[in-house]
């Protein structure tokens, strides 16, 4: 009986869901584009393993799965959450800074079935946070608010980039910061904290771990040690360079295939892309990217509460970062740290991470009707 | 106004502050990607070429091809020096997690020498690990066989086809032909580096060494691409083929040189056929000899040794390189000095008692006849080898004449043929001794130099060239290997052109007609009677008989008392004896006589080389002989 009555309940969900997903179509259909471009690179990049890309294809059914399901919830569910989310992933970093494990680094934590890193819940539940902070508070903000805003940044990021992993501690660190950012806080504020942030640098520098500052080193000048910590960049100009104009076509990037490029299936798959697609792929790619983050801050400006909007905000901002990071990484701008470009890059819970962000900007757009108190 | 002091949140206000943020950022966003796009674009384009080229140096490695050695042939198309196909195994050492145990197991299924394991070891030290190290040659069919089935089971090992140098005809021309061997660091040092990348072996001595440009041929290249292990994938279309040596006739008959070494009987000595009118060497054996096919890849320690250390010394050219006293063979010689120089006359006597004095000296020089020959002439001389007249004839000469004329028959220096290695021997004249001793130069030794005794050595070639520019009526002929060259099978061989010969050493013809009497003479009534029975052509000979003494004694101790043993014994011959055709020497180092242990195998030489001769001449001249016997 309680069976049946909630196998009708599950037809029921299901079948409203069909009817109305509650999805922006625009960016639903950018999303499976860019999808589609992913795995067709890791195709390539994994020289034709099938298995890799439908590992990774399941995962995108995982993610968007998650994305239709958070699509259904109210904003106003999510923001009453809030707190309990970012609390509890930040008790998550904690219990993988006791006793987590991972290769060289404390990111992982193995619950038996699944093993994952608490610090992609981060990527999420800390614009929330920010956002629910930032929606109670007279904005602009003041420095009593940035302050606060400052702190709960300060934790899980701080967290962090002690497992170490630079890369997401930026990004969570960015996340938070957007949603300060879009909630107008003053030009003259930003400059002084610009300025400030240039002056922790040096001391920044001392925190380092050797192989982060080798990184920073590396990109400097990466051919005084072409083989060891300079490796991963030269290959990656070099791939970039040789694909030209217009590539040297799907799977005749010779890079990738003979392996001389390192992590090409994940960190460095844009470099994979940039050989075999060419300049004109790359820029189309960043067309792509330039579409669904002005769709999301479309989406960010239609909705009718500070919370969803900052949300949004955020969230589309953020994936400008990781954009910008791998690119910036791939070409030798930026120094090598784990961002994988979104999407596109071989690997589980960013894609599940992303899909499930994109669920919360689905959501806002479905209730931009609705007012919240 | 109650909760006044508590700002109130204006929505309006608050979303269109969003607003504006969101635009700035969102050009903020498009200014840095449109940077990145920019940063793309420069490395695609700007420097396209660059990143191309690199692209492509990490992906294609040159690997050369090394061309096909060339064959040699003897002058009659025998093969004398071939490339055979043969398969070995090959260790990838980055492949082997555990080489120690991988060889263990590998022992178990073919065998694996000491040598095997020493050689793969020194080899392993100069390759980088991800190239192979051959480990077992020449695998046999059962061997292939064998690790095939098992092959699973040893990653990087592998069955590679190879082509290896062979000698079909083994130690017959392991002092001519000569051998390759693998290129050690000496070689190193002398070869170019690009011509010879592929190659593994280089002519070590012989033919194979004086003619190794000719031989070696061009280097090919081959792109391969490789991944970043360095693991070749696939071949790539571009490919410069190799150009393959150039295949050598030879001037030697390897008919005659068989004959040659078979006429020796194992007895150690050399021989030499050549050919007086051009200088092309028909024959010439060292005996004995050893099989150079071990040497190509190799050869086990204790073959080398048991070689080095054998009494004959298998290892020792005998040819360029032994060293003979020529006792009464330089009596022609001589005697041809005294006619040139106007010392004699043909018809002029000596009286032969026995013992020859220089006027004032107590010492005798002795016949090898009790009591002499009596009164003889040049031919008579010649023909019973008499002392007396060529001590008499070389102390009138005084040995500064002597030296010089004997110079120009190339005693005393190199023969200058196209192999390494050959030894001067020694034509004694004063500054010689002085050179060698610090001492001046005594009349007696004139004496003895008259009859090839003293400080005289003479190597079997260069007794063979002088021989050869006395048959040829004194017109040197440098002696030469190398016949014709071919480029590829498909090419005709073209023949290649002999030194020059230099102007005749005789000023008149009768000087040289009055000496072939005399050799003539030796062959018909003199010390080498009876060998030109039943030969349709007149041969011209002289033998040599000299004490034979141990080299290394100061003394000069004869080293053996049995008679077949106690001399060092030589032949030289020469015929047709009006034009001749063929001249041979003969060297043993231990014999009875000339005659009696040196002539008969220069007889069996030429018995080898009457039937291709008469042959080439057309008409075969036994028919006339055969009227001439018939009885009337």
């Amino acid at each position: 009986m309680m069976i049946d009555e909630l196998f009708a309940l599950l037809r029921y969900r299901v079948r409203s869901m069909w009817r109305k997903p509650r999805i922006d179509l625009p960016l639903f259909g950018a999303l499976l584009l860019l999808m589609a471009v992913g795995l067709t690179t890791l195709y390539s990049a994994s020289d034709l393993d099938r298995g890799q890309v439908l590992s990774q294809a399941l995962r995108f059914a995982l993610g968007l799965a998650l994305m239709f399901t958070i699509a259904r919830v109210p904003p106003l569910t999510l923001r009453n959450w809030t707190p309990w989310l970012y609390a509890g992933s930040v008790a998550l970093l904690v219990v993988v800074a006791v006793l987590g494990e991972g290769r060289g680094a404390h990111r992982w934590l193995d619950l038996g079935f699944v093993r994952f890193q608490p610090s992609e819940l981060l990527k999420l539940t800390m614009p929330m946070m920010a956002a629910w902070y930032l929606n109670g508070r007279p904005l602009p903000p003041s420095w009593t608010t940035l302050g606060v805003v400052g702190v709960l940044i300060a934790i899980p990021a701080g967290l962090v980039a002690e497992q170490p992993d630079l890369g997401t501690a930026l990004l969570i660190a960015a996340s938070g910061a957007f949603g300060v950012f879009l909630s107008g806080l003053a030009w003259w504020r930003i400059g002084l904290l610009a300025g400030a942030f240039a002056g922790v640098v040096p001391i920044a520098w001392h925190f380092l771990h050797d192989y982060q500052r080798n990184r920073v080193l590396t990109l400097l000048d990466p051919e005084a040690d072409p083989l060891g910590n300079g490796w991963h960049i030269i290959q990656s100009k070099i791939a970039v360079g040789s694909g030209g104009l217009w590539g040297k076509g799907w799977h005749h990037g010779t890079q990738s295939r003979l392996e001389f490029l390192p992590e090409h299936t994940t960190d460095f798959i844009f470099s994979v892309f940039a050989e075999e697609w060419g300049l004109v792929g790359v820029l189309l790619l960043l067309a792509l990217y330039v579409f669904i983050i002005a769709r999301c801050l479309w989406i960010a400006a239609e909705a009718k509460d500070t919370y969803a909007r900052l949300l949004a905000g955020s969230i589309s901002m953020a994936l400008f970062v990781y954009v910008m990071v791998n690119g910036g990484m791939i070409t030798g701008m930026l120094p090598v740290v784990g961002v994988p470009l979104p999407l596109v890059s071989y690997g589980g819970t960013s894609a599940v991470s992303l899909l499930a962000g994109f669920g919360v900007l689905m959501s806002i757009h479905a209730h931009r009707k609705t007012v919240a108190p | 106004m109650p909760a006044a002091f508590k700002p109130l949140k204006e929505s309006r206000h608050e979303a269109a502050m969003f607003r504006r943020r969101a635009l700035a950022g969102f050009a903020i966003i498009v200014l840095c990607l449109a940077a990145l796009g920019v940063r793309f674009a420069f490395l695609q384009v700007e420097q396209h070429d660059e990143f191309s080229a690199r692209s492509e140096a990490n992906r294609v490695l040159t690997r050369p091809l090394a061309p096909a050695r060339g064959l040699i042939y003897d002058r009659n198309g025998v093969l004398l020096a071939e490339n055979v196909a043969a398969f070995r195994l090959e260790v990838t050492p980055e492949q082997v997690p555990d080489m120690k145990a991988m060889l263990e197991r590998l022992g178990q299924i073919v065998p694996i020498g000491e040598d095997d394991l020493a050689r793969f070891n020194s080899l392993r030290k100069g390759k980088r690990s991800y190239q192979g190290v051959p480990l077992r040659l020449k695998l046999s069919e059962e061997e292939i066989a064998r690790f095939s089935i098992n092959r699973w089971a040893f990653p990087g090992v592998e069955v590679v086809p190879y082509l290896t140098r062979a000698y079909p005809l083994g130690a017959e021309f392991a002092h001519t032909v000569g051998y390759v061997g693998r290129i050690d660091a000496d070689d190193l040092a002398k070869l170019d580096k690009g011509d010879y990348a592929g190659t593994t072996h280089v002519g070590k001595t012989g033919i194979e060494r004086y003619y190794e440009d000719r031989l070696h041929g061009e280097v090919g290249y081959e792109k391969v691409e490789v991944n970043a292990d360095h693991r070749p994938l696939r071949v790539l279309p571009d490919r410069l083929a190799p150009k393959p040596g150039q295949n050598l006739y030879l001037t030697i008959d390897a008919h005659l040189q068989e004959a040659a070494e078979a006429a020796f009987e194992g007895r150690a000595g050399a021989a030499v056929a050549i050919d007086p009118r051009n200088g092309e060497v028909l024959a010439m054996v060292s005996v004995p000899s050893f099989d150079p096919n071990p040497f190509v890849n190799g050869i086990a320690h204790a073959d080398y040794a048991a070689l080095l250390e054998a009494p004959d010394k298998p290892l020792l050219n005998r040819l360029i390189r032994g060293h003979y006293a020529p006792g009464s063979t330089m009596k022609p010689f001589v005697g041809l000095a005294g006619l040139e120089l106007g010392l004699r006359r043909p018809q002029d006597t000596v009286l032969s008692t026995g013992e020859f004095f220089i006027p004032g000296q107590s010492r005798g020089y002795r016949d090898d006849k009790r009591g002499g020959h009596g009164r003889v002439d040049l031919v008579q001389a010649i023909a019973q080898s008499v002392n007396t007249y060529f001590y008499s004839l070389a102390f009138d000469m005084g040995i500064d004449r002597f030296t010089a004329y004997m110079d120009k028959f190339g005693f005393g220096r190199p023969t200058g043929i196209d192999l390494t290695g050959e030894g001067s021997g020694v034509l004694p004249s004063r500054d010689w001794k002085r050179g060698r001793f610090g001492k001046p130069w005594y009349p007696g030794e004139t004496v003895i130099a008259g009859i090839g005794q003293g400080y005289w050595v003479v190597t079997p070639l260069q007794l063979a060239n002088a021989l050869a520019t006395l048959a040829n009526r004194g017109v040197p002929n440098t002696p030469h290997l190398l016949l014709a060259a071919q480029d590829g099978l498909d090419a005709r061989p073209e023949p290649v052109a002999p030194p020059p010969s230099g102007a005749s050493v005789i000023k008149k013809p009768d000087d040289w007609f009055a000496v072939a009497q005399g050799m003539i003479e030796v062959v018909k009534s003199g010390t080498a009677r009876g060998l030109n029975d039943g030969f349709p052509y007149v041969i011209a000979g002289k033998t040599g008989t000299a004490e034979r003494y141990s080299r290394t004694d100061e003394t000069w101790t004869s080293i053996s008392s049995s008679p077949i043993e106690r001399h060092q014994v030589l032949f030289e011959c020469f015929t047709p004896a009006d034009a001749p055709r063929i001249a041979v020497v003969v060297a043993l180092e231990a014999g009875r006589s000339g005659a009696h242990d040196a002539a008969p195998i220069a007889r069996k030489i030429l018995d080898a080389w009457l039937p291709g001769d008469i042959e080439r001449q057309g008409s075969d001249p036994r028919t006339k002989i055969a009227a001439q016997d018939a009885p009337p």
